[in-house]
């Protein structure tokens, strides 16, 4: 395909396919961010356990997309959809794109996603579209040890020395203004829940915001109190970070359409 | 961790990670890796060895607790023992069922 044609599904499906790009892209996005790190971990061991996170995501990334192609039809291909859609065709949620900074930013975006992903995929478990339910429930088994990676962490740095405790406040009250956005429903959200597929991810809120604080208060961490969160990236506008993420992502594919390792 | 950030990595201590790759084997020496504690030595265990379905089971030890026979001695240790042939369990025929020995 040439590279500036648009990736339209068709109507019937367009709201299933955008409701999996919700979940995707935002997996995508974050892997995308881990495997920046690959060889520049702080230690090897956590170099390694990193990439793993980021291999587990992108492998539940293709599971998604390779559906999502499947339902938009016209030859599509997972690669299409990771390598040729623009940036507002991206329906991320904007935590994900944020640079990593430096440690405590890398393992507060991670812990703040993966302790919303877990919920997600349990629910989703449930989905009456059986692909996306069989999915949910390959996926939930490391999303669960991603969760107990980062939370993890998160621990270690907030109860730690002072320097590390400092870094990671400074992240957590940085990030908190995208720790709400999950639960704001899309217009494919509310679509899939309607119909048996999607979850309730307002009804998610209250026990994300309850295992969060279990996990900070244990980290001797402040909760942020904040009134106006960020949100649009699942509406496709992000911040001015996404732009540099996908052109250095997208880039080999741009370049040398169809290409091939 | 001290100030000095080059000899933060050098102040986490080494350990020997053993795996039992399926049930009914015994655990085997893998490899090492450095850990502050016991439970990130297992976390970093499960990530650096046991990507690939290597284990069912992870054990990990502290190296300095790990105390090695001296080369030096391996003359009063080990050589006693080559002239007892008698001592291999060879002389007996194994049935066809027994694997793993």
């Amino acid at each position: 395909m040439s590279n500036t044609e648009k990736i339209t599904p068709y109507p019937k499906a367009i709201d299933k396919v955008e409701f999996i790009y919700g979940i995707a892209d935002s997996s995508l996005i974050l892997a995308q961010r881990l495997s920046e790190l690959t060889g520049h971990g702080p230690t090897l061991e956590t170099d390694m356990a990193l990439t793993n996170i980021a291999l587990d995501l992108f492998g539940q990334v293709r599971s998604y997309y390779q559906y999502a192609a499947k339902l938009i039809g016209d030859n599509k291909t997972e690669d299409d959809l990771a390598f040729f859609r623009t940036e507002r065709e991206f329906k991320n949620v904007l935590l994900v794109e944020i640079p990593n900074k430096d440690f405590a930013y890398v393992i507060g975006k991670q812990f703040l996603y993966d302790q919303f992903h877990y919920l997600l995929l349990r629910e989703l478990q449930k989905s009456e579209d059986v692909t996306i339910a069989a999915i949910a429930r390959k996926s939930i088994k490391e999303t669960a040890y991603h969760k107990e990676f980062s939370s993890n962490w998160i621990k270690r740095l907030g109860d730690g020395t002072e320097e590390s405790h400092k870094r990671m406040q400074t992240a957590i009250d940085d990030l908190w203004k995208y720790s709400d956005e999950f639960f704001y429903p899309t217009a494919a959200d509310k679509k899939m829940l309607e119909e048996g597929v999607g979850v309730n991810l307002e009804e998610l809120r209250k026990e994300y915001r309850s295992n969060i604080a279990e996990v900070l208060e244990e980290a001797t961490l402040e909760i942020p109190e904040l009134e106006y969160f960020q949100k649009g990236g699942k509406d496709g506008r992000h911040t001015e970070h996404m732009g540099h993420l996908l052109s250095e992502m997208q880039y080999m594919q741009r370049t040398y359409p169809g290409m091939e390792w | 961790m001290s100030d000095n950030k080059k000899s933060n990595k050098n102040e986490w201590p080494l350990w020997e990670v053993f795996v039992r790759s399926k049930n009914g084997l015994e655990h085997r020496h893998f490899g090492s890796l450095h850990a502050t504690d016991t439970e990130m030595a297992l976390k970093n265990a499960r990530d650096v060895y046991t990507r690939r379905m290597e284990g069912v089971s992870i054990w990990v030890v502290e190296s300095k607790n790990i105390h090695a026979s001296k080369p030096e001695k391996n003359a009063e240790f080990f050589e006693p023992a080559e002239d007892k042939i008698y001592r291999h369990p060879t002389f007996y025929e194994l049935p066809d069922g027994v694997k793993n020995m």
